[in-house]
């Protein structure tokens, strides 16, 4: 009641503007992330610092419907990201596929891997889940390794170039950084439609409850555990696709994409930017790789300060950048 | 293939599931009491390997560095604690896991800066040089050494936890700290304590393996998910799941790098894998920790 009574107190006009810029910015949340991501090759200082964010961006918001909505903090998502890019690399350079087969390859193989790890994963609870995800993705990164003459090893997959994009009709040239660009955002923006629906579905609703309250959720008759598999599903499946993604992006996939390092890269973008809200993962990967940009001009251990700068984020801002901004528009 | 060379490979298997044992049994007691996975373990492990490397290199004894190593990084968990993991209790039990997970980056990234990024060697002290004859074959001292030393830290922990006033407390505040507190104990400065211990625990453990391999600042990711491994299979929290599971690990990991060494760095996880499917949680855990 108290709560209310104070809210009265503000002047109402300026209470008005800010409740409706949020809930404009929530309906049109689509429309606005694709604007800003037309213009991000303009402003940001390289176009392969666009690219990158395109590319992680789309890691985090993956991501980020496990952990920021359904509430599971996985540590192997590299995992996925990494299969993505594999399975396509493989595809187009051992069998010399079709470029748009092979991301349909790279998204099957990371959506078949996720449901495998998922299996096991949800069987436990609470914080086992974090440790048996990164356990499970080390059983990934190690088998990429073992099995060398499919997946090159330590030196990374090499050997496939997507210099030209055959659409029926026409073709792009994929070797012109900014057509280049476009050509990922339109996946990347569709991706970011999907997630949308899938958000405001009864299913988005549902995986938020049980990130509230497991034990309601599960009283209310959802099947929790199936619940959480498809979401983890999903996860995985857009993090392959942001794999897939990198790989034609980078002609060549580094055994680094599998590294427990990436796994926690994603975490890091994903709280950055504000967990569970869906502007924050891509402000993150933006604020992150802006970080790593700007920090490794003038310092080779700029890992040290995106360090400190996370863990000051955990200790005083865990609701991220974008989330400390929507708690702070609502209190006005 | 004799008989010989499987009994050595099993030795080698319990030196190597002597270490983990180290690790996974720091990770546990940190969780059984104070609720918090500590992701900066293996960061911290790697931590204890170079303390120690610089105080060999400072007294010129390993001896010293074995002591003086593990005592210095536990202060040094103590002050993690008290300044970073004391401000998030009550908070999502995800929040201390994500900043150790932050702490862990920094760390790694602090020890490139003042010891470089390659790996440096690590001698075996000239008296634990040289091999032992078991009756069925040569076997390293310093592996039986390393046995030795985790036999004697187990000894002394179960002391500590069963027969001493403070052991009482200790499991007490693991069983519920409402009470402890209720009852007029400073369960917060306990924390503190445990937290030290399983921090300087695991520095010893990376003191005990730098001879083993080499010293390098990414020696405790590989670490700090083979002690996962350990703990998922044992159960989080029980100390004597951590001991079985690291040796059945150890064991099962050297055993394959004899019969199939492509598999050797996989194994450890299928076996987690198969654990995971039959018992959830653990050979000795606890029903759905964590919630």
């Amino acid at each position: 009641m108290s709560v209310i009574r104070n809210a009265e107190l503000v002047p109402a006009p300026a209470r008005r503007n800010f409740a409706t810029l949020f809930s404009n910015v929530s309906r049109w949340r689509v429309p606005l992330s694709i604007l800003a991501l037309c213009i991000l090759p303009w402003v940001l200082p390289s176009q392969a610092l666009a690219v990158n964010v395109l590319i992680y961006g789309l890691v985090a918001v993956g991501y980020n419907l496990l952990f920021g909505y359904t509430g599971l903090l996985s540590f192997g998502h590299a995992a996925f990201f990494g299969a993505g890019a594999y399975a396509t690399g493989i595809a187009i350079g051992a069998f010399g596929l079709h470029w748009f087969i092979a991301m349909l390859i790279g998204v099957l193989v990371s959506g078949l891997l996720a449901t495998v790890m998922g299996v096991l994963a949800i069987r436990t609870r609470g914080i086992y889940f974090s440790m048996v995800t990164l356990a499970l993705a080390q059983l990934v990164y190690y088998a990429a390794l073992q099995a060398s003459s499919w997946t090159g090893g330590e030196n990374g997959l090499r050997g496939f170039t997507v210099s030209t994009l055959h659409l029926p009709g026409f073709s792009v040239n994929f070797l012109d950084p900014l057509v280049k660009y476009y050509a990922i955002m339109i996946v990347v923006a569709a991706a970011l439609w999907f997630v949308s629906r899938v958000l405001s579905s009864p299913f988005g609703a549902v995986i938020e409850a049980i990130r509230e309250n497991e034990t309601r959720a599960r009283a209310c008759g959802y099947d929790v555990e199936r619940t959480k598999l498809l979401s983890f599903i999903l996860s995985g499946i857009l993090c392959g696709l942001a794999g897939t993604l990198s790989a034609m992006h980078l002609s060549i996939v580094p055994l680094d994409s599998l590294h427990y390092h990436t796994s926690g890269l994603i975490v890091m973008m994903t709280l950055l930017g504000g967990a569970g809200s869906f502007f924050g993962p891509f402000i993150g990967a933006l604020a992150f790789l802006s970080m790593e940009d700007i920090f490794s001009l003038w310092t080779s251990n700029w890992q040290l300060i995106v360090g400190v700068i996370f863990i000051l984020f955990v200790l005083y801002l865990p609701k991220g950048i974008w989330g400390t901004l929507i708690s702070w528009g609502k209190s006005r | 293939m004799t008989v010989q060379l499987i009994a050595m490979q099993l030795f080698s298997g319990l030196a190597l599931g002597a270490v983990l044992i180290m690790v996974a049994l720091g990770l546990s007691i940190i969780f059984g009491m104070l609720g918090i996975v500590n992701f900066a373990h293996g960061a911290l492990f790697m931590v204890g390997a170079y303390a120690g490397l610089y105080v060999a290199g400072l007294t010129g004894s390993f001896w010293w560095a074995l002591l003086i190593a593990p005592v210095m990084i536990g202060l040094f968990g103590m002050l993690i604690e008290r300044f970073l993991i004391r401000p998030l209790y009550g908070r999502s039990p995800d929040d201390p896991l994500l900043l150790t997970f932050g702490l862990g980056y920094v760390l790694v990234e602090a020890v490139r800066i003042f010891f470089g990024t390659d790996g440096i060697p690590f001698s075996t002290p000239g008296a634990l040089r040289g091999v032992v004859n078991l009756g069925i074959g040569f076997f390293p001292l310093y592996r039986l050494f390393v046995i030795g030393v985790v036999v004697a830290v187990l000894l002394l922990l179960w002391i500590g936890l069963e027969k001493t006033k403070f052991g009482l407390i200790v499991r007490a505040g693991s069983a519920d700290p409402l009470i402890m507190r209720v009852l007029g104990v400073d369960i917060s400065r306990l924390w503190l304590v445990v937290f030290g211990i399983g921090v300087g625990i695991t520095a010893l453990g990376g003191v005990l393996a730098a001879p083993m391999r080499n010293v390098s600042p990414e020696m405790g990711t590989l670490v700090l998910a083979e002690a996962f491994v350990v703990t998922v299979i044992g159960g989080m929290g029980s100390l004597p799941g951590a001991v079985i599971a690291g040796l059945i690990v150890g064991v099962s990991v050297s055993m394959t790098s004899l019969f199939a060494p492509e598999m050797a760095t996989i194994v450890m996880f299928a076996l987690m894998a198969l654990i995971l499917l039959v018992r959830p949680n653990g050979l000795y855990g606890r029903a759905a920790p964590g919630l």
